[in-house]
């Protein structure tokens, strides 16, 4: 586990220094602040609402989808590095695998999952 | 100090502390004057000058740039969720530094060899997608949280062919180290075995650092600035920041998996590092390069890219690099 101690080092330095750097300018820039300036920007015009608002659900649409194709990316992974050893038994089967998920993006395709117009 | 250099864990952790601090300054370094690298090409390219009035040719720019970011006014919308504003420029630049952490730089300079080096690396380009979302909706602006969604769904959408494009590689070298990788392009780059996955893995790397043609998410002719709208001073300056780092770190992981690492003719092994400084220059001198060549992508063709293109094509390789790889093995 020894390796691993470098990558936790980066986290600590990477947040040590985006914090401080942060927290340093904070100290040093001038607050003047107004109402007028604090509301969010909109060209210039009076904010109508805020962006507390409903989106479009094509959005959620392409998260699930991503998970999806993720573990399938994620279970590859594995097979690749041990493909050598798996032979032909590993290739026939990871590829009626990819099939498989293959047949589900069509579905997708003809279910227009992946329009946006 | 003589007893934490007696003990092999602590030593080890020092010397890594130190390699941390170095590339963190040299980082800074180098995004610094990528900036300016980027100003001066751009400016040649559209047959002006680029930045010269501070110091000579404007090499001065970059510090004077970093001392107004330090000065400026922040503003901090009222309306804003707070915490997560605060939060989401720090954890703009934590994924590109960390990734950083298993690039194998020279043979005698890699942070750390972690055999799933190549997981770590796509696990932080995709804890990036956090600090764009969680910045474009806690400000509260309708610009910068339709920036925050479209980019979410775009980087995601692009994880998928850049996780896919690097399986062609590990079937090659069969290891997720990327030192055992580098260590594989010893005589034949990958790019050379890989050319489809290497096509699908720079675009990709395009789209996930947020770099033209795929800049949907600050496409400031309708969305203002995009997800960053609200944010000032040093908080927008870590942002910047974190994109350029992005780009740094997604270029070196190119060199690494596709471009042969630190492997190059003539050079000891000890000095085999200016190789991979070398690729390195090149291939950020050709992101900028891109930028100003091709105008951005509209957001349904980008889409469809991803996912009707890249996507199947990437599987096909892998299934067709598979096959070929069994078949020589048989032979």
């Amino acid at each position: 586990m020894r390796e691993y101690i470098p990558v936790l080092l980066f986290l600590l330095v990477a947040f040590g220094f985006a914090a401080g750097t942060i927290a340093l300018s904070s100290i040093i820039v001038p607050l003047r602040r107004n109402a007028v300036k604090n509301s969010a920007y909109e060209c210039g015009v009076v904010p109508m609402g805020d962006a507390r608002q409903r989106v479009a659900i094509k959005f959620y649409l392409v998260a699930v989808l991503f998970i999806l194709f993720d573990i399938e990316a994620v279970f590859l992974y594995p097979w690749a590095v041990a493909f050598r050893q798996l032979g032909l038994y590993g290739l026939v089967e990871m590829a009626l695998f990819i099939v498989v998920l293959f047949i589900g993006y069509v579905y997708l395709l003809k279910k227009r999952a992946l329009e946006w117009e | 100090m003589a007893a934490i250099l007696d003990n092999p864990d602590l030593r080890f952790a020092f010397w890594a502390l130190v390699k941390c601090v170095v590339i963190l300054t040299a980082m800074l370094g180098v995004v610094s004057y990528l900036i300016y690298v980027e100003r001066k090409v751009a400016g040649h390219m559209q047959a002006r000058t680029g930045p010269n009035r501070v110091g000579p040719l404007g090499l001065l720019q970059p510090v004077a740039d970093i001392l107004k970011l330090f000065f400026k006014e922040e503003f901090i919308p009222d309306a804003a969720n707070k915490i997560i504003f605060h939060l989401a420029p720090v954890l703009a630049v934590i994924p590109a530094l960390v990734s950083f952490s298993v690039v194998p730089v020279g043979p005698n300079f890699t942070v750390t060899d972690i055999n799933v080096g190549l997981l770590l690396f796509l696990a932080m380009s995709s804890l990036g997608v956090y600090a764009i979302t969680l910045g474009g909706w806690s400000s509260n602006n309708k610009y910068a949280l339709l920036g925050g969604l479209r980019s979410s769904a775009q980087m995601i959408s692009y994880e998928l062919a850049l996780g896919l494009s690097t399986v062609g590689v590990l079937l090659i070298a069969g290891s997720l180290s990327l030192v055992d990788i580098v260590r594989a392009q010893e005589h034949v780059w990958f790019a050379v075995y890989q050319p489809v996955a290497f096509v699908i893995f720079m675009i990709a790397a395009f789209a996930e650092t947020n770099r033209a043609p795929f800049d949907l998410p600050e496409a400031e002719a309708e969305l203002v600035a995009g997800f960053h709208t609200e944010y000032s001073s040093m908080k927008w300056g870590m942002f910047f920041l974190g994109e350029f780092m992005n780009v740094i770190t997604i270029s070196s992981i190119a060199i690494t998996l596709f471009l042969g690492g630190w492997n190059g003719p003539w050079l000891p092994d000890s000095l085999k590092f200016l190789w991979f400084f070398l690729k390195l220059g090149v291939l950020l001198f050709f992101f900028i390069w891109v930028r100003w060549t091709y105008p951005r992508l509209r957001y349904d063709q980008l889409m469809n890219l991803g996912w009707k293109v890249l996507l199947p094509v990437a599987l096909a390789n892998i299934l067709v690099t598979g096959t070929v790889i069994h078949w020589l093995g048989n032979r």
